[in-house]
């Protein structure tokens, strides 16, 4: 398996950029997630990469050689595709054996890797079918096994699962991401799926009108968003985010709730400026007791919880996880509390996330404090 | 957002508004050699949110289209509050219909596909008053801007939103939606959900709603119906589907992820999932060999937990941690709440709820303890 | 947004070098490529060339060899194709021979005595013409019409028997025409049917439907039946609805019909030979007879066939925006 990198890749179409220019470097065995709305470069960048579409400008290298202008079947890589590209006529064994019958290998070389793939993705009873007979998930096994068949240098897959109905997309997930971690191959993988972004990827790569907005793991992309928009995209729902004004060690928020700003805030924050309160649904609970409060305005049974959906005012909405053991009626005002270590809070008018400046109260679980003290430099100055 | 809702409640009644009981008894319907629906029948009451639930070619569309009046069921009855509505056509039905995708008519601008059913020969709306009805659901839908577009410029939770403003102007008696959204993306699907749902609580609708998507199903329904194969397997609220499902078929059709299902049997007096080092003591009266029903979430991680268990895979999704956990040969699918740290190959402890199993009999219905 | 438009990656890229926007490698294919277009183009393309410059040529330079390429254009082709012409008699050539030593001669008297034919009056190739316009116009209507209604109940109802019925349609293609020609001769004289526009514009019109319904219903396939569904409920009833609904959808596939009935009913050469004569004569049967008479006229063959050409050039022109939708309709899936 291979590292990829991208170095100041960019794809334009005349004036329009499909990608601005990116830098990336993915590591051997390491499985990306390219995650965005339709429209946002995410594919543009995975064909780039794997020659389908040439580069504006950039480099693309593969374990340290440039490919940037190498035609797809010259870079060893392998591509997914998510209406899988079965080929019709052909029996799944053909399909599977295609590429290794196009290099030209030997009949026991292809029927060894055949069993080998077949053995490990299980489709053994399905050899002599045909694909149009084949359920979405098996169509995509077989897909896999024809990608796996070749050990390329890496695979690239383009919304694999988009296309199976969402309790297979749940069991394919952990099969493909199993998958990968057994046979350590480095995988970018393109989805607009946040669910699928975040159980599966070693690191997301957030992308939105052709640009990175966050490039981190899932852990960090959750909790620590790099800006409203990644806020807001990650998670069903998104982080919640209330628009309020600082003053006196107090966030004023609509409809007369205050939220005592949480310790090692203060030198981010000065005093008289609106700032936007964001936190999670289950880093708030239920509580009589609770800062806050709002009218529910509808609730989510969930099977193992209830989502709540609080007005605070006007149409300031919240998510707050609750328990589904309670009852929760319509109009009820509701008293909730935000735990102080998981409050974020954001600039509304560039929208980028505030960095806390005692580092020490952060969580972290890898060494990704070192990137994040990198950014909190340049987003403190802004406002001091 | 809900006084936004109110000019709709004393909208000058442009048709009558009739109650909404809608009676489906032992409906059959066979398409060529196949039986699409057997013995369908149940009750939708008056301002009810009424879901079917089912997998693609349950018979769900079928359903609602032999209630619409575009197909003919080959026995059974369909009635409007106990009027028998057999005989009439979809146009006399007065239902509106709201599709997965394809039904704004591409060739027309927004405000005439929102027009296009008060223009029908049957109603004779004059147009000033086409125009105030409009007026007042596109506010309400918050499409007011869109009124001069072609629907092929509209972004998929637009189209969807006139879909449903053009079912909403008509004030019909019944709202039938076959996967309204569907075709959206998680987002948008998140936040039309809840739009709709208050929409028809406010407005005190009676809708039938198609979809084979759980969440979906128990987000919104007042009242459940899970079809499959053509026949209705359970009815009953969400709590009633979720807590107590009827079959397998049901317990793994609603929760995500899926029910654990294991094979299980007994011994001296506790109950031994097969293959496992799962063992937990039971009272109640159970046959020898059976199926057990653990749901992901009442599988709980803890220091002090009974059994051990490697962590074989962590998906982590946000409100919510998937954990896969291997006990003996059997896999187990925990869920946490929240951003889990436990990793791959870790060994943790877990346990599981006594008080929340699932038991089914050999043909896979519940056995009853309580 | 620009502040965290830099938000790269967790290693820093240590150099980054920019590459040229396009390689040259990949400029030269591109523009090799292109040349191949053109030139393959071009080749194609000189039959019409041939044709269009023929028709602007006097007649020794039709007959030069080497062929010429530069020539003094000349409308004699067109002259010859409208006009009937009769070999000048003897006696009278001593006449022009005067008027050309006066040179006193006018274009049409210089014309006749260089030929030796003098022009007695206009050719029968504008009603040739116009009998064409007619008959290819109101059959292409016919089929498309009738292929239209009959192609969306095909789509969209079931009937007993209605794959066979489909391909019994198809049948009346399965023949060539010639094989035909003589039974259909007959029954037409019977019916007094020979020679007439009616008769014409019926065969074309059946021998076209059974087009006409398959790439009909082909287009209709494609359209959602929600859309129509919806009006349904709606209010609106069956009619109201294709109309309102469903056609609008359907112009391209249309359009696509509209031109490959009517090329079909423009073209066509054996049934328009046997069944008319003089009445109803269409211009196809009748380019090659001005064969005849005094030699080949080429130069008027050539403009009789591009003047022939130019309504479906411009009826294709016209609708090729829907003609390339229609064509690729079913081919281009999202």
């Amino acid at each position: 398996m291979a590292t990829i990198q991208l170095k100041q890749v960019e794809k334009r179409f005349g004036e329009a950029y499909a990608v601005k220019p990116l830098d990336l470097t993915i590591s051997d065995g390491e499985f990306i997630v390219l995650l965005g709305p339709s429209g946002c470069g995410k594919t543009t960048t995975l064909r780039m990469i794997s020659g389908l579409e040439t580069v504006t400008a950039g480099q693309i290298l593969l374990d340290d050689k440039n490919v940037t202008w190498l035609h797809p079947s010259a870079r060893d890589i392998a591509f997914v595709f998510q209406f899988y590209a079965l080929y019709p006529h052909m029996s799944v064994r053909d399909n599977i054996a295609f590429p290794l019958k196009a290099q030209g290998e030997t009949k026991e070389l292809i029927d060894e890797r055949l069993k080998l793939v077949v053995d490990l993705l299980r489709i053994g009873h399905l050899l002599n079918k045909r694909p149009g007979g084949l359920s979405g998930g098996d169509k995509q096994r077989v897909a896999l096994a024809r990608a796996l068949v070749r050990r390329p240098a890496a695979f690239l897959m383009d919304e694999p699962l988009g296309a199976l109905d969402a309790d297979l997309r749940e069991s394919m997930r952990a099969e493909i991401r199993e998958l990968q971690l057994r046979l350590k191959a480095t995988t970018v993988y393109v989805t607009h799926d946040q669910i699928e972004a975040m159980a599966m990827g070693d690191r997301i790569v957030v992308m939105s009108a052709a640009v990175v907005q966050q490039a981190d793991t899932p852990t960090q992309v959750y909790y620590n968003p790099a800006n409203l928009f990644v806020a807001k995209f990650i998670g069903s729902p998104g982080m919640n985010l209330v628009q309020g004004n600082y003053a006196e060690g107090i966030v004023r928020l609509p409809g007369d709730n205050q939220y005592p700003l949480p310790p090692g805030w203060q030198n981010s924050i000065t005093r008289g400026e609106n700032v936007i309160l964001g936190f999670r649904p289950e880093s708030a609970h239920v509580s009589p007791e609770g800062m806050l409060q709002g009218q529910v305005y509808a609730t989510h049974m969930h099977g193992s919880y209830t989502m709540l959906h609080l007005n605070m005012e006007g149409d300031n909405v919240v998510h707050v996880r609750a328990d589904r053991s309670q009852r929760y009626p319509i109009g009820a005002n509701i008293r909730f509390d935000v735990d102080a270590q998981m409050a974020r809070f954001f600039n509304p008018q560039n929208e980028t996330a505030l960095r806390q400046h005692q580092e020490q109260s952060r969580m972290t679980n890898d060494g990704l404090a070192v990137s994040n003290s990198q950014s909190s430099v340049s987003h403190s100055q802004s406002y001091e | 957002m809900t006084d936004s809702l109110s000019p709709i409640l004393n909208l000058p009644c442009l048709i009558p508004s009739l109650m909404s009981n809608v009676t489906l008894s032992n409906i059959t319907k066979k398409v060529r050699t196949v039986t699409a629906l057997d013995d369908v029948s149940f009750h939708i009451k008056d301002g009810e949110f009424f879901v079917l639930l089912g997998q693609t070619g349950a018979g769900k569309t079928t359903t609602l289209r032999v209630i619409a009046g575009l197909e003919k069921q080959d026995a059974g009855n369909v009635a409007f509050d106990d009027e028998p509505v057999n005989a009439l056509t979809p146009a006399d039905r007065d239902v509106a219909f709201v599709f997965q995708q394809y039904s704004l008519y591409p060739t027309m601008s927004v405000y005439d596909n929102l027009a296009f059913p008060l223009r029908s020969p049957v109603h004779r709306i004059p147009e000033t008053d086409i125009k105030r009805k409009i007026e007042q659901v596109t506010e309400i839908l918050r499409i007011s801007h869109l009124l001069d577009r072609k629907t092929a410029r509209l972004s998929g939770g637009e189209m969807q939103r006139v879909s449903i403003g053009r079912a909403i102007v008509r004030d019909p008696r019944v709202f039938l939606m076959d996967e309204p959204l569907s075709n959206l993306d998680a987002k948008l699907r998140e936040s039309l959900r809840v739009e709709l749902k208050h929409l028809q609580k406010t407005l005190g609708k009676t809708i039938l709603y198609v979809t084979h998507d759980q969440i979906e199903a128990l987000t919104m329904a007042d009242r459940i119906a899970v079809l499959n194969k053509g026949q209705i397997v359970q009815e009953g609220t969400a709590d009633d589907i979720y807590d107590r499902p009827a079959t397998t078929f049901v317990a793994q059709l609603v929760g995500s992820p899926r029910i654990n299902l294991f094979q299980a049997h007994r011994e001296n007096g506790s109950l031994v999932i097969t293959g496992s080092d799962v063992r937990v003591v039971t009272t109640h009266a159970l046959p020898e060999a059976f199926l057990l029903g653990v749901r992901p979430e009442d599988v709980r991680l803890a220091a002090d937990g009974q059994f051990p268990a490697e962590v074989v895979l962590a998906e982590p999704l946000g409100v919510e941690t998937v954990l896969h956990l291997k006990s003996g040969n059997q896999t187990l699918i925990a869920l946490v709440p929240g951003m889990s740290d436990a990793k791959i190959g870790d060994v943790v402890k877990f346990s599981i709820a006594n008080d929340k199993l699932h038991f089914f009999d050999t043909n896979r219905k519940r056995i009853q303890t309580t | 947004m620009a502040s965290f438009a830099e938000t790269g990656p967790r290693r820093p890229v240590v150099e980054s070098i920019r590459v040229d926007k396009v390689s040259p490698g990949a400029r030269t294919t591109g523009a090799v490529r292109a040349m191949v277009v053109v030139i393959v183009a071009l080749i194609m393309l000189i039959p019409i060339f041939v044709m269009l410059a023929t028709a602007f040529k006097s007649r020794p330079d039709v007959s030069a060899s080497p062929p010429k390429v530069f020539f003094q254009p000349t409308l004699e082709g067109f002259l010859y194709l409208f006009t009937d012409r009769a070999i000048i008699a003897p006696g009278r050539m001593a006449e022009f021979q005067a008027k050309a030593d006066a040179g006193a001669m006018g274009f049409l008297e210089r014309l006749a005595f260089d030929t030796g034919q003098e022009i007695t009056g206009p050719s029968a190739y504008v009603g040739r013409l116009t009998n064409s316009l007619i008959v290819a116009g109101v059959s292409t209507a016919l089929s498309v019409l009738l292929g239209t209604l009959a192609g969306y109940a095909f789509s969209r109802f079931n009937m007993p028997g209605k794959d066979d019925l489909l391909f019994f349609i198809l049948s009346t293609r399965m023949l060539p025409a010639v094989v035909v020609t003589i039974p259909l001769f007959l029954m037409y004289r019977q019916m007094g049917l020979y020679d007439t526009h009616l008769g014409l514009i019926l065969l074309y019109t059946v021998f076209n439907l059974s087009f006409a319904v398959w790439l009909m219903k082909g287009f209709f396939d494609e359209i959602p039946r929600e859309y129509e569904e919806a009006a349904l409920v709606d209010g609106y009833s069956r009619i109201q609805t294709f109309l309102k609904i469903v056609l609008p959808q359907s112009v391209s596939g249309i359009a696509a019909t509209t031109v490959f009935c009517l090329i079909f009913a423009w073209n066509e050469y054996a049934f328009a030979l046997m069944m008319t004569s003089e009445r109803a004569r269409t211009a196809p049967p009748s380019i090659p007879s001005m064969l005849g008479r005094g030699g080949i006229e080429w130069s008027a063959i050539a403009a009789g066939s591009l003047l022939f050409l130019i309504p479906v050039v411009i009826i294709t022109f016209a609708l090729r925006k829907y003609l390339l939708r229609g064509v690729t309709f079913g081919a281009i899936r999202q």
